[in-house]
């Protein structure tokens, strides 16, 4: 198990309801694979810190749910057996220990000599950048510090799985931005099963090998970050991710028929009425003498490094469309759109 | 010119009031050591008075601190425990186990040691030795040591430390030693002063409860206010001063830290 | 090392060592406060009168005697501490000054003395030996004393109330808000109105909080009684003449577990208001 890559994960059929009767998860099975980095991502209540407590072993699935640790079955093994390395949203650093007598608690347990721990915290402190603190008390520590001390005592006990809740989100944004990348690069080095949980679509797609999208409960779509953005099977998980239009039209003859036009379907597109997703960044403003879709341009908002205009009379409702900051455009301008078949997306119908 | 005068009013108040607590506990601890109380200071400073104190009343001084150290033993090994597994158990029996060790503080004293002598009564060897006085004692101080710790323990998100601790391998016990007590400090250690004070104060209980070759130090200056001359009667309230007084600072200074911490953090 | 069974939502396996942690306090509790309680109010039927002498507080006219003059000592003693309290305490929360510090102080160590303690200042005060007996004495040519009369019990039980109401007061005027008064005096309201209308009611449920402590301690004060010697039968003292002078014991245990009933229930009604847990101490 000291493998430094951690474990593979399964879990099977594994649901939960609390004792109040609350339904938290469906019956969810995943696979993980050794040194994945998975993320569950989701609105807040949608299970995805239920399911991370059921892979730590602070709660235990309705009977008939398993979890494996490399095929063998941790479902009845407690939190402090599993060993696994958990940050938890506060970070729970002890205040009543320094940073290294935290970052070296769990190897502490498990009877490591002190000199080696101090080697072992030593190591830990320069790959998370954070040498020099040694001594310091907790409330000392300004809040990208204690993230880091927390992720340093998770992994220093070659965790078998590294169980990530919410870990920037206690940050402001421009320190989450800053961290993101440093986590991303730490989690490549060391390499360890992963699951990162958060409800921040840009984190998720930052971090992770494969995302797991979550809603009320139940897995809606697993992939990786690019299928999931491009082939959302959902109109929730392509809202969720990223921004996105979502017209409703006819299609007859590879067409789908709109208010301003029309626009060309992906092949094979059955005839009859369809739900078509497309990215604000996917579609180009052309002129409108000989395009096939057409609209009037709204509003104009200068971002700075591109520019976002509302189109409406193209589709039953505006569309939203990402363009260059270059582009010279103005409200009440008539336009074209163009837009390549293949982005755009058919989703199924979707009772929301 | 109004304002002013009725601010003047209202010190003239408070230095009334506070003159009418203090004088006389002053004129007390004055007269413990005054040769003779009606010639007033000018007979002389003595400490006759306290020396002839602690000869008569010295045994009830030392059994006053054998029960205030051994309540105050009873109630860190009884409530500390007992303090965390409220908190991190929550929900209504932890809620009606605190209803019921607060019980004591709103049933008088006199109810409480009526109730123990209906039911201990009987086993003289107990009744008549100071450890009945000391389960009146453990009664009544337990809540101050069990909501103090408890106070502490909900402003430092316990179950999420517990947890993280669980998470890196420490068992129950070994949890509770490393982590739940060190950072439960602070009230532990003002349950302590006020199990102390309480404890060496108290009297309504033990007054009830005691015999005569188990009295404390209360139940001692009772019986000096009923049969010794007053300057005897001072000095050994003089005695429970000084006992009493440095404890009582020692509180406030500590809620006056404890509070100020809390607010920087 | 046994696990938990999966019935239970949450898995940290402490729900043993949190019933170990428990168990002494509970045995503690049981043997030395649920056990001797439950014989108290069985004991207190178990007399000639049976279950009546639970209704003999309120028709034997000694008793009733008692529990009336108990009942407005401990009001009047109330709201007159309440009332000290908010003046000295309003003074002290609004204005800084050398040595508030020390007042503070002065106001509130008699906390921790104990009832007897209590009496015998009153004694030093207004005994016959006391202070005011002396002055009285040399200014007027009369020596009056009043330590062992209802005014002495009074000022006795004002004694260990003023303390403990003026923290709660001070407390709650240190919370109270500065533009409510601010915003009153716009609208042309004078210092008396101001404390009426804005100050007095913000500050209701620091009195019945306190109120209801004191109250609550007032009602069970024994110390005080006892020292003071009084002719006034407060309702503690009656117990304890009950048991100890008339060995009546099913009589004292009665009145006991009423008056426990009354401490109890208006420290719930003021916990009730509050939300918050307060408690009586000695």
């Amino acid at each position: 198990m000291s493998d430094g890559r951690g474990v593979a994960l399964r879990l099977e059929a594994c649901a939960k309801t609390f004792p109040n009767g609350t339904r938290a998860l469906e019956a969810v099975t995943l696979h993980v694979d050794r040194g994945e980095t998975v993320v569950f991502l989701g609105p807040s209540g949608c299970g995805k810190t239920t399911l991370l407590r059921i892979i730590a072993g602070l709660e235990g699935p309705d009977p008939g749910g398993r979890v494996l640790f490399n095929a063998n079955d941790v479902t009845d093994v407690p939190i402090e057996r599993r060993n696994v390395g958990m940050v938890f949203q506060s970070y729970a650093l002890f205040p009543n220990m320094s940073v290294a007598e935290n970052i070296g608690y769990g190897l502490k347990i498990r009877g490591m000599s002190g000199k080696e721990r101090g080697a072992r915290i030593t190591d830990l402190m320069e790959l998370t950048g954070i040498r020099g603190l040694e001594q310091r008390r907790i409330d000392q520590l300004s809040g990208g510090q204690r993230q880091r001390v927390a992720l340093a005592r998770a992994v220093a006990v070659h965790p078998s799985v590294l169980l990530l809740d919410e870990p920037l989100t206690a940050l402001d944004a421009a320190l989450r931005e800053r961290l993101r990348g440093e986590l991303d690069r730490l989690l490549r080095t060391l390499g360890i099963t992963t699951i990162y949980v958060t409800h921040d679509q840009a984190e998720a797609m930052a971090l992770g090998d494969r995302i797991v999208v979550m809603r009320n409960g139940a897995i809606v779509q697993t992939g990786s970050p690019r299928s999931v953005y491009f082939e959302p099977n959902s109109r929730f998980v392509a809202e969720f991710i990223g921004a996105a239009n979502i017209l409703q039209a006819t299609v007859k003859d590879g067409y789908a028929v709109l208010p301003g036009g029309r626009m060309r379907m992906p092949d094979g597109t059955a005839a009859g009425p369809a739900t078509a997703m497309l990215r604000p960044e996917a579609i180009a403003i052309i002129d409108s003498e000989g395009a096939d879709l057409c609209g009037t341009v709204e509003t104009v908002s200068f971002i700075g490094d591109r520019q976002r205009l509302t189109i409406t009379g193209a589709a039953d409702r505006p569309i939203v469309v990402e363009a260059p900051n270059s582009l010279a455009v103005e409200a009440g301008q008539r336009i074209g759109l163009g837009i390549e078949p293949r982005t755009v997306r058919l989703l199924p119908e979707d009772r929301r | 010119m109004r304002d002013r005068l009725i601010v003047a009013g209202q010190l003239l108040f408070t230095l009334v009031v506070a003159a009418f607590l203090i004088v006389p506990a002053i004129l007390s601890m004055l007269a413990g050591i005054t040769v003779n109380y009606f010639r007033g200071i000018a007979s002389g400073v003595t400490l006759q008075w306290v020396i002839q104190v602690w000869d008569l009343y010295a045994e009830t001084i030392g059994r006053s601190f054998l029960v205030a150290g051994a309540a105050l033993f009873v109630t860190l090994v009884v409530g500390v425990p007992a303090a965390y597994a409220l908190t991190v158990r929550g929900g209504r029996l932890s809620r009606a186990v605190e209803e019921i060790i607060t019980l004591p503080l709103a049933i008088p004293g006199l109810a409480i040691a009526l109730a123990l002598l209906l039911v201990y009564g009987g086993f003289s060897d107990f009744r008549r030795s100071w450890l009945f006085i000391l389960a009146g004692h453990v009664i009544f101080t337990m809540p101050f040591m069990v909501r103090a710790v408890m106070a502490v323990l909900a402003t430092i998100d316990v179950n999420t430390l517990d947890e993280s601790a669980a998470s890196l391998g420490a068992g129950p016990w070994r949890r509770f030693r490393d982590v739940i007590v060190p950072n439960a400090r602070p009230g532990i250690l003002a349950g302590a002063l006020s199990v102390v004070t309480l404890s060496l104060g108290e009297f309504n209980l033990t007054w009830m409860l005691h015999t005569p070759l188990t009295k404390t130090l209360p139940v001692g200056l009772a019986d000096s206010y009923a049969s010794m001359r007053l300057e005897v009667a001072s000095a050994y309230t003089l005695v429970f001063f000084v006992m009493i007084i440095p404890l009582l600072v020692a509180m406030q200074l500590f809620a006056d830290v404890s509070n100020g911490a809390r607010s920087r953090a | 090392m046994p696990y938990l069974s999966k019935s239970h939502g949450h898995r940290l396996s402490r729900t043993g060592f949190a019933r170990l942690a428990l168990l002494p306090l509970a045995i503690v509790a049981t043997a030395f406060f649920l056990l001797p309680m439950a014989k108290l109010v069985i004991v207190g039927a178990s007399g000639d009168m049976g279950l009546g002498a639970y209704a003999a507080i309120l028709f034997e006219p000694r008793y009733r005697a008692s529990l009336i003059s108990t009942v407005v000592l401990a009001a009047v003693t109330t709201i007159a501490a309440l009332a000290i309290a908010t003046i000295a305490g309003l003074f002290l929360q609004r204005h800084r000054f050398p040595g508030r510090a020390v007042l503070i102080a002065m106001l509130t160590f008699p906390l921790a003395f104990p009832g007897v303690v209590v009496g015998f200042m009153i004694i030093l005060l207004a005994g016959r030996q006391g202070l005011i007996g002396d002055l009285t004495s040399r200014l007027l040519g009369e020596k009056i004393v009043f330590a062992y009369s209802i005014q002495g019990l009074f000022l006795g039980y004002l004694y260990f109330s003023i303390p403990r109401v003026i923290l709660t007061i001070m407390a709650a005027v240190e919370k109270l808000d500065p533009a409510l008064e601010e915003a009153a005096r716009t609208l042309g309201a004078g210092p008396w109105a101001v404390h009426r209308d804005v100050i007095f009611p913000a500050l209701g449920p620091a009195f019945v909080a306190s109120g209801a402590i004191a109250f609550a301690t007032a009602m069970g004060a024994f110390g005080t009684a006892f020292t003071l010697a009084t002719n006034i039968d407060v309702l503690p003292m009656v117990i304890y003449t009950e048991f100890t002078l008339s060995a009546n014991i099913a009589m004292a245990a009665a009145l006991s577990v009423g008056l426990g009933v009354v401490a109890w229930a208006s420290l719930a009604f003021a916990r009730s208001l509050s939300g918050g847990t307060v408690a009586a101490a000695g």
